[in-house]
Parts: C-alpha cells; sequence; structure tokens
C-alpha cells in the first residue's frame, strides 16, 4: 500500500467537495475492492474520502412500488431486510449470496456498482429488476448505466446516493458461482413487469447484459419450455481457467430456463 | 487410564491458546531495532541478466541495502543442496544443477527472488524494490513437464542437453511387456496427479537477528521442526552449528511445504548478520503462490495384466514428475522413496516394472505436499482397478478383494524393499462399506434419477507408508514447580502434539495431565538428534520417545523410592504417579524433587530423575484404509455434489480419536481440493495464472458433505506403542474415491475417464463428448 491521506466526509456535499479539492481521490465506501487494490498496489490514489460517515446514504425505504436501497447499505443488511424480502425476494436473496459474511457486512450496494465488476451480483438486478441510479448530479436508468468492463456513466466526482428498483410482479436470480472466487460466472435475473419480462446476465459477458430473444419469448408465454432453446452465442462472453465462453454460453441457457421454471413451478 | 490416558478424546490443550489469538507467530514477533526486507522477483519464467541495478533504490528514503547474489557470492555463501543421487541405468549419474540462494545470471521460474532489499519500514523496503532495474533478456520457457520431455522443448538447463533429470528404472521392462502381453486381460490408464499449492493459513515469513558480541544468529520462522533447517543454514552462512539458532513459535500450517529451506529464509539471514540489525521479512499470499514448492504435478501412464482368476500378474508404470526449475530438497524422489514406500499399493503384484522420469521445467520446485508421493500412487492403482474390474466384469470390491496383500503374507516385502507388518485390508474395505451401505445404493440412485441427478458410489482402499526418518531425540524435565516438561524435536504445527504427548506422560508417569508442558520449535533446547515433525511420523517416533524416556525414568524413580520408603526396590509398587511400599508412599513428583539432592540418593547414584532418549527404528508403518463416497452430479451443468462421505481408517493403536478424527478430516478436505477444484496453472510462457485465492480453487465448506470416520484398529508390530502415522491418510484416499464414484454415476454414458480436477465444465463436458460418440 502506498500512502494517502484519509478524509472523513459527513455528508454528500462534503464528499463531493472533498473529491473535486484533491489532487486524485477516491471515494472509500466497504473497501471490499478498493483495499485489496490498495494492498496489492494497482492503485495509489492521493486521498481517500471514506463515506461511512454518512448518515444520508444508509438505509431502506419502501417509496410507492420502489424499493429504495441508499448507497452505503451493506448486502448483509439488504439480505435480510424484511421490506426487501416482501417487495422482491430476488433481490434479498441475490444480496445474501455475495461473497461470504465478511464481505457482505463490509461490503456496499453504491461501492458494488460503481465499481461494475463483470463478475458481481448486483449489476443483473439493476438490469434486471429495471433501477434506477440516482447520484448527487442526476437519475440514470439501468440500461444506460453499466457501459463495459468495469465502466460506467459515473462522471469523475459524482457520488452514487441510492438505488431504486422496480418491484416486479415476480423475479428470480440464479448464481452460478465461480469455483475459486465464489462470483457470478453466471448470474441471472429474470422479472417480470406488467411492461415486459426482463432477463439480465452477470459474469458471463464483460459486462452485464439483457437477452432479448429470451425477453420476447417469454413475453408471449412464461414458461420454461418457451426458452429452453434459446442460447447466447459464446463470442462476446468472457472465458477463464474455471469456464470457458463456450461452458458460459451453455450455463446462461440452463440458468435461465430454471429460473423460469422456479416461478412456474 | 480415565479420562486423559492413551485413546481417550481428550480435548486440544492447545486450543485454548490459540483460538483465543494468544498464539505466537512469526510475525507476531519483531525485534527491537528491525528493517524490513522485501525480494526483487522475476517476473519472467526464463530469462538472462547481466545487471542488477540498485542505485534509484539505494537512494529512495530509508532504504538500508540492496543485495544481491554477487554479494553473497563474494561472502561465500554457498548453494543450496540436494543430496539426491540416482544412476540411470547404465550407470551415469542424474543431472545436478547448482544452485544459488539469489542467481547472478539468470532466472528461472516466475517469483524467483533475485535481490533482497532492506528499509526502514515494509513499505520503504517494497517501494525500493520496485525501484531496482533487471537487465532482463527473456528466453523461451517451458512450464508443463510434459511438453519439457519433447524433443524441442526449451531447455531449462541447456548444459544437460535435456530436461529429464534423470531416467531411472525399476524392475525387469521386457519380462513385464510379456506377461502384460500374454495376460488374460491387459489394462492400462493415462492419469493426471495435478499440482498443487499447499497453501497453508499462514504465509512464509521469516525474521533473523545477529548478536555480533557471541556470534551467534537466530531465525524466526514457521518451520516443522528447526534442526533441519539450523544444520542447513549454518553450512550456507558458514556459521557453527550450534551458533545458529531456529525458532518456531506457533506455525499456520505445514503440509511439507515448511518443512523446506527456501532462499529467502537464507537471505533474510544474511542480511541480519551483514548489516548487524535485525531483519524481518513477511511474504505475502502473491510471493507465498509463486515461491513457496508446489505438490504433485505427475503424469502417469499405468498398466496391469490379469489372469483368467482376476488376480494380478503384472504391472508397469511410467512416471513423469515436473521437479520444478532446481531440485529442491526432495521434489524428486517423492515417487521413487515418497511413493516407492507403499506402490503398488495394498495389492500383491508378482512382477513390477516402475519408470520414473524427473523433469526441469521453468515453474517452482515441487517438493513434499500432505501424502507426498502416496497420494498419487494409490490414485494410479485405485484407477487401475476400476479399470480391471470392468475388463473382468466384477464388482469393484471383488477384483480387489482377490488382490489384496492378505495377513497370512505379512510381513510382506514391498518391490522397492519396504516392509509391511500389518493390515486387514478385506476387513477395512467391508467396514467402509457397511457403513456407506454399499448395498442399498441403487435405491438411492434411482430416487436421484427422477429428481434429474445422476448419482455414484466410489470406492478406494489405499496405504500410506508413514514415521520415515525413523530417529528421534525426546527429554522429559521435572521442573521445580513441579511441571513436567516435554522437550521435543518433532514440533507440533497443528497436529496437537500438546495434547498427545500430555496423554502419554500422563499414562506412563501418572502425572497430571495438566502439569505437563510441551516445549518445541527451539533448536536452543531441543533434542539434538532431531529430524521435526513431517511423514506422519511424530506419533511414532515421539510417542516412542516418550516411552522410552518414561521407562528410564521409572527405572530409576523406583529405586529412589525405596531408598526413601526403606523398602526393597522390589517390594515398591508404583500406579497412578505414587510408589508404594508397606503402609508409606511418595509421588514421582516427591521423588523427583529428592532426586536433585544427592544427600537422598542411594549411595553413588547420579542426581537428577530428568532423561532424554533417542529413540530408533529400522522401519516405518502402514497406516491404509478405505473410502467410499457417494455424490450426485447434475448432467446439465457438470456440478458434482458430495452427499455422504465414510472413511475407515486402520492408523493402528489411536492415541486420540478426537485428534485423528481432525487430521482424518483435514487430510480429505484436501483430497477433494486435489479432486474437485485445485489445480496450479501456469501458461505456456511460464506465467503463474493461480496467483491468488480469486483463481486457485480451494474447496469450501460448501463442497463437503458429512465424513463418518471408523477406526479398524490392527495395532503395528514394529512399535512398542503399536501405532501407525494418521496424518496423510485422508488425502491418499479421496482423490481415487470421489473420481471412482463420479464415473460410476455417468457410467451409463459412456464415461471412463476424467482428470482432476473434476470441474464443472471437464464433467459437463465428459458427458457431451459420450453422448456424441454414441450418436456417431
Ligand atoms: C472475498 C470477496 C468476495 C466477493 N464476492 C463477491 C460476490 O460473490 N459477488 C459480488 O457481487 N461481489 C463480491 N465481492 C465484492 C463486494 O461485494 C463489494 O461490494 C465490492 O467490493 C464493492 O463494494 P465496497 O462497498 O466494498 O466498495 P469499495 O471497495 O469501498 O469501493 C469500490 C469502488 O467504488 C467506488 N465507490 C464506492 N462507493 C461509491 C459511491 N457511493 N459512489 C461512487 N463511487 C463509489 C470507490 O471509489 C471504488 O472505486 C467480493 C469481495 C471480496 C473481497
Amino acid at each position: 500500500m502506498h500512502n494517502f491521506n484519509y478524509h472523513r466526509a459527513s455528508d454528500v456535499a462534503g464528499a463531493a467537495a472533498l473529491l473535486k479539492d484533491v489532487d486524485d481521490g477516491k471515494l472509500l465506501a466497504g473497501g471490499m475492492t478498493l483495499l485489496p487494490t490498495l494492498k496489492n498496489r494497482l492503485a495509489a490514489p492521493s486521498d481517500l474520502i471514506d463515506l461511512a460517515g454518512v448518515s444520508d446514504l444508509k438505509g431502506i425505504s419502501i417509496e410507492g412500488d420502489e424499493v429504495v436501497i441508499r448507497a452505503m447499505t451493506p448486502h448483509a443488511v439488504v439480505a435480510a431486510s424484511h421490506e426487501v424480502a416482501t417487495a422482491i425476494p430476488a433481490l434479498a436473496a441475490l444480496a445474501g449470496g455475495i461473497g461470504d459474511p465478511a464481505v457482505r457486512h463490509r461490503g456496499t450496494i453504491g461501492g458494488s456498482v460503481a465499481n461494475a465488476d463483470p463478475a458481481a451480483d448486483y449489476p443483473a438486478a439493476i438490469v434486471g429488476l429495471n433501477a434506477t441510479v440516482v447520484t448527487n448530479q442526476r437519475s440514470i436508468a439501468a440500461d444506460d448505466f453499466f457501459l463495459g468492463l468495469f465502466e460506467t456513466a459515473l462522471r469523475p466526482g459524482e457520488i452514487i446516493t441510492s438505488v431504486r428498483f422496480k418491484n416486479p410482479s415476480r423475479a428470480h436470480y440464479l448464481k452460478f458461482r465461480h469455483p475459486a472466487s465464489g462470483y457470478a460466472v453466471v448470474g441471472i435475473m429474470v422479472a417480470q413487469y406488467a411492461s415486459g419480462v426482463r432477463v439480465a446476465v452477470t459474469g458471463a459477458g464483460p459486462s452485464v447484459f439483457r437477452v432479448s430473444a429470451m425477453e420476447a419469448a417469454l413475453d408471449k408465454s412464461f414458461t420454461p419450455k418457451s426458452i429452453a432453446d434459446i442460447a447466447v452465442s459464446a463470442d462476446q462472453l468472457m472465458g477463464d481457467i474455471h469456464c470457458s465462453a463456450e461452458y458460459r454460453a451453455h450455463i446462461v441457457k440452463v440458468y435461465a430456463r430454471r429460473a423460469v421454471e422456479a416461478l412456474t413451478a | 487410564m480415565g479420562e486423559f490416558g492413551i485413546g481417550q478424546p481428550v480435548r486440544r490443550k492447545e486450543d485454548t491458546r490459540l483460538l483465543r489469538g494468544r498464539g505466537q507467530f512469526t510475525d507476531d514477533i519483531n525485534l527491537d531495532g528491525q528493517a524490513w526486507a522485501a525480494f526483487v522477483r522475476s517476473p519472467h519464467a526464463n530469462a538472462l541478466f547481466s545487471s542488477i541495478d540498485a542505485t534509484a533504490a539505494l537512494s529512495m528514503p530509508g532504504v538500508v541495502a540492496v543485495i544481491t547474489g554477487e554479494d553473497l557470492a563474494a561472502a561465500g555463501v554457498g548453494l543450496l543442496l540436494n543430496d539426491a543421487a540416482y544412476k540411470n541405468r547404465d550407470g551415469a549419474p542424474m543431472h545436478k544443477p547448482p544452485r544459488e540462494v539469489l542467481p547472478r545470471r539468470q532466472a528461472r521460474f516466475v517469483g524467483e527472488c533475485l535481490a533482497i532489499v532492506v528499509a526502514e519500514t515494509a513499505a520503504m523496503a517494497r517501494d525500493a524494490a520496485e525501484a531496482v532495474e533487471v537487465d532482463y533478456e527473456p528466453l523461451p520457457a517451458v512450464a508443463n513437464g510434459a511438453r519439457a520431455l519433447e524433443p524441442d522443448a526449451p531447455r531449462v538447463w541447456p548444459e544437460f542437453g535435456t530436461n529429464a533429470v534423470v531416467h531411472w528404472e525399476y524392475g525387469d521392462a521386457a519380462k513385464v511387456e510379456t506377461l502384460l502381453a500374454g495376460a488374460h486381460k491387459r489394462v492400462a490408464v493415462d492419469l493426471v496427479n495435478n499440482r498443487l499449492a499447499p497453501s497453508p493459513m499462514e504465509p512464509r515469513a521469516a525474521s533473523a537477528e545477529y548478536d555480533a558480541a557471541t556470534g551467534s544468529l537466530t531465525v524466526y520462522t514457521p518451520s516443522q521442526g528447526g534442526r533441519r533447517l539450523q544444520g542447513n543454514l549454518a553450512r550456507l552462512l558458514s556459521l557453527p552449528v550450534d551458533k545458529t539458532r531456529i525458532v518456531s513459535r506457533d506455525t499456520g500450517g505445514g503440509f511439507g511445504v515448511r518443512s523446506k529451506m527456501f532462499p529467502e529464509t537464507v537471505a533474510v539471514a544474511f542480511a541480519a548478520k551483514t548489516l548487524g540489525r535485525p531483519v524481518k521479512w513477511r511474504g505475502d499470499r502473491f510471493e507465498t503462490f509463486v515461491s513457496d514448492y508446489h505438490g504433485r504435478d505427475q503424469v502417469n501412464h499405468a498398466e496391469m495384466g490379469f489372469d483368467a482368476d482376476g488376480r494380478i500378474i503384472a504391472m508397469k508404470l511410467d512416471t513423469m514428475v515436473n521437479v520444478g526449475a532446481y531440485l529442491s530438497e526432495n521434489g524428486l524422489r517423492l515417487p521413487m522413496e515418497g511413493g516407492g514406500r507403499i506402490i503398488p499399493c495394498v495389492y500383491h503384484v508378482p512382477e513390477f516394472y516402475f519408470s520414473v522420469k524427473p523433469t526441469f521445467t521453468n515453474t517452482v520446485c515441487t517438493d513434499t505436499y500432505r501424502g507426498a508421493g502416496r497420494p498419487e500412487a494409490n490414485y494410479i492403482t485405485e484407477r487401475l482397478m476400476d479399470k480391471a474390474a470392468e475388463a473382468l466384469g466384477l464388482p469393484r470390491d471383488e477384483i480387489r478383494r482377490r488382490n489384496f496383500i492378505r495377513e497370512d503374507q505379512m510381513p510382506y516385502k514391498t518391490h522397492l524393499g519396504f516392509t509391511i507388518d500389518s493390515g486387514d485390508f478385506d476387513g477395512t474395505m467391508k467396514m467402509a462399506m457397511d457403513g456407506a451401505d454399499w448395498n442399498g445404493f441403487p435405491a438411492r440412485r434411482a430416487e436421484s434419477l427422477k429428481r434429474g441427478k445422476h448419482r455414484g458410489i466410489g470406492l478406494s482402499v489405499f496405504i500410506e507408508g508413514a514415521g520415515s526418518r525413523p530417529v528421534e531425540g525426546m527429554r522429559i524435565r521435572f521442573e521445580e514447580n513441579g511441571d513436567i516438561s516435554v522437550i521435543a524435536g518433532t514440533y507440533s504445527h497443528g497436529q496437537g502434539h500438546e495434547t498427545v504427548y500430555s496423554q502419554l506422560v500422563h499414562e506412563f508417569l501418572g502425572v497430571d495431565f495438566e502439569r505437563v508442558k510441551l516445549i518445541n520449535g527451539d533448536t536452543a533446547n531441543s533434542p539434538k538428534m532431531s529430524n521435526g515433525t513431517f511423514g506422519s511420523r511424530s506419533s511414532m517416533v515421539g510417542g516412542m520417545g516418550i516411552k522410552q524416556a518414561s521407562e528410564v525414568i521409572l527405572v530409576k524413580a523406583r529405586k529412589i523410592a525405596a531408598h526413601l520408603l526403606q523398602a526393597e526396590a522390589e517390594r515398591v509398587t508404583f500406579a497412578e504417579g505414587v510408589f508404594k511400599a508397606n503402609a508409606s508412599s511418595i509421588t514421582i513428583e516427591e521423588v523427583a524433587k529428592a532426586a536433585r539432592d544427592p544427600r537422598r540418593l542411594p549411595e553413588g547414584m547420579t542426581p537428577g530423575l530428568d532423561e532424554e532418549v533417542t529413540f530408533e527404528n529400522d522401519v516405518e508403518n502402514f497406516p491404509n484404509g478405505a473410502h467410499v463416497v457417494e455424490l450426485e452430479i447434475d448432467p446439465e451443468t457438470g456440478i458434482i455434489e458430495l452427499l455422504n462421505y465414510v472413511a475407515v481408517d486402520d492408523c493402528g493403536v489411536v492415541l486420540n480419536p478426537f485428534i485423528v478424527h481432525g487430521q482424518v478430516y483435514g487430510g480429505v478436505v484436501q483430497g477433494v481440493g486435489q479432486t474437485l477444484t485445485e489445480d496450479v496453472v501456469y501458461d505456456a510462457s511460464g506465467q503463474l495464472l493461480t496467483a491468488s485465492y480469486m483463481d486457485y480453487g480451494m474447496p469450501r465448506a460448501a463442497h463437503m458433505s458429512h465424513i463418518e470416520a471408523h477406526f479398524n484398529v490392527v495395532p503395528c508390530k514394529t512399535n512398542g506403542l503399536g501405532v501407525k502415522g494418521a496424518g496423510e491418510a485422508g488425502a491418499c484416499g479421496a482423490p481415487p474415491a470421489i473420481v471412482s464414484a463420479a464415473i460410476n454415476a455417468l457410467w451409463d454414458y459412456g464415461v471412463r475417464h476424467i482428470d482432476m480436477p473434476l470441474t464443472p465444465e471437464k464433467v459437463w463436458r465428459a458427458i457431451e463428448d459420450a453422448k456424441s460418440q454414441k450418436a456417431a
């Protein structure tokens, strides 16, 4: 780890002002990604601005047909939330399947979404549950948020304050865990709304993506059979020493069908 | 002897200390005025260099020194040695490359240390290490052992003209070939014993301090007992052995890899001595992955021939073992001596031909890792037996039963000259099968199939060779405060010696279990004749040392007691720590106290009741066992789920079943890791792709099923305690049992082989390939 200056912000505006002032500042949320990066000397920010003291950024609420989770809410709190479990059980289940207990008690939704790790779970929820990412500057629709590998629509200095998930009529999340890291090799969220079905896949590609062929088929007939033969191409997918792109494509197909099975059983 | 004696499930004494964070690991030790070290490591698998430029590094804040191989050579630091002396059949000796602690001209694997940087803080040392400039000239590299034997492969040591260290052979190849050719059935397997990262929880570390006034060096480091490291380090640094001290307070896992002398330790010690200042190094997990020796990495081709009754007539085995870029202390020996102790395992094989080609590659060395050659050997023979069952149309247990070495054949001399004293292989197998309800399996299989899962059951019967180098000193000392110290050269780094040795002393001398204290891990006071703890040896060598020392103590104590009780020695009884004669009695602690005072002793007797013995045995022992595992495979994903695991062990007389069960569970989990998740992967250019736990698949709780452990106690006949080792059995039994179960699950598809690790994708592909072959 290289040296850095540490600041503890007390509100979002203060954090934003600090970010602007310092040379090469980074927000610190749960630190589950940022701290290992620093320890391995892969990044050397001049300043860390800790959001842990910003009380506005914590908590969960139900607002109309939306579940609102503020940025600094740890995964374990989402997983254990009665409100979330009642409104969108798939979201609580997803949060409860991230990493291990230590990671779930430190890691936050804001940090996870801002980081846009291709194998992270939350992106499947953001896109699958048609969420809005709210920042200190604007609101960004799910489909516009994730741009690529570790790349989001966030501008320099922009701070995520909350994520607003739209309550589906039903949804299910299934995850194939990476044998070593436990992250998603494939994580698939299938959600049904009055406006249509959304199928979002994380883990398999460089960034979360929707499978429109499956969505169209499920719009017509929400049955496992209707998507059983819909394959995604392996060409755009990632592969590593544990799971090739071809295998990931296969798992997307199988897990999509199983998610629908779980919802129609 | 009640609840603390031999055979009792006594809870581990050491856990009250370790679980409360009161252990003292190397990183917990900080020395006054210490500086910190960091290493410059080669990013290339094979590269020449002519200079290491430390100018920029030395000008950075807090940097104390940069030491390279040139500095070590100038100071006369010696080479890391390997004392193996294998020969080719034609008598030509093996190739032995020199190994400098820090090489001066060429780096031969990724992560090899080229320089040590010492600075005021760990961060400063790291910063400076990054600023050291090495003018690398990268060369082609080879990482895969089988590839290294191809004629056009890059040479790790060009001067040898080959990457083969030696071609070692046992037996008559032509005769075995004739027998195999004429056999009723001939079966063959081609197997990979995948390369593993031992992964102790504690990364490697070393702290060294040199006292110029006395000329003595102290090195704190995790180890498996310091004596062998001590001799090695003293030689390398030209110090007297008794001025070189190795201290390991607590060690977070050994598994074989912590018994070795690594270049980092030598460099840290040299720096401390040269700079006249304590130097500390704490390796991180990346360094532990790239520089700790790896385990396994064999490729095997094996064949067996059977007569019409299903009896083995001959076996041949060709083994390639990837030893890495150099010869580590034991890596190259593992097929011939580690596995060679037991091969061909629990079966009577009349004719055996064995060929081993240890092979250099541009990777870190391989060496002992839990089982050290025996898991590989058992995996090979067990896969052959499953093949033979199919070829001969016999059940898997029946083919084994027909070929077991029987008790009436024991003592049984193995091909490579070892003698198996005891074992009830058929009875042990039966216990495992009964424990797992082998006969009820078809109903469970049918039930699984209803849920779309393929259920499989697998069996392995294995043998181990434990207690190697069976010479070890042991001292028992009566302290003035009433404690009884056991001063051992064996070293407990997870095995629970504090508890088991206390049980033994309690059993033999009748003293309070709680008052027995283990002193180990410090060459300043451990017995001079010592090898340490490895190869499942401490129950025998340490246990027998305590037994023998206790016996000597009791002979003398009885004489003293008789003198004090004014009775004849023959009239004095001893039970539960108390000597009695007539109506009077005296405890052994009181005898020990009296023994310090010459005026209270019989005429001419040497004062003191403390005793040191050196236990020596000319044979090892042969733990064995049988595992049955049941699992389910999801054919759409290839995911394997373990459902039930039964392990039956014959580790002779069980000193503490609670602790032996712990050893079995740990070994099984490491075997599950080898079989399902673990694999060290280097790419073709020699870069290590699995250098963190994000990429290297450690087994997790979720991969496991319940493990039921039982014993089939057949006392060892060649040591006075009847013990056989228990540390490595689990890792031997698990891989063949799990692979057998997986193949059994996929039998109807026509799948007959999948190489470890059985990752979901490999299993899925095996199913898909078998399906398309059937269709074609
Ligand atoms: C062992 C381990 C296992 C894991 N397994 C999983 C898994 O299975 N699935 C999974 O999805 N994740 C997994 N994670 C990641 C974890 O879930 C964290 O959510 C993730 O590391 C980021 O969240 P954080 O709060 O720790 O963010 P930090 O590490 O503190 O920050 C991450 C990045 O986001 C930025 N950032 C933080 N907060 C904000 C904000 N409010 N606005 C804008 N930018 C911000 C930071 O500047 C930094 O660049 C794992 C992590 C570990 C260490």
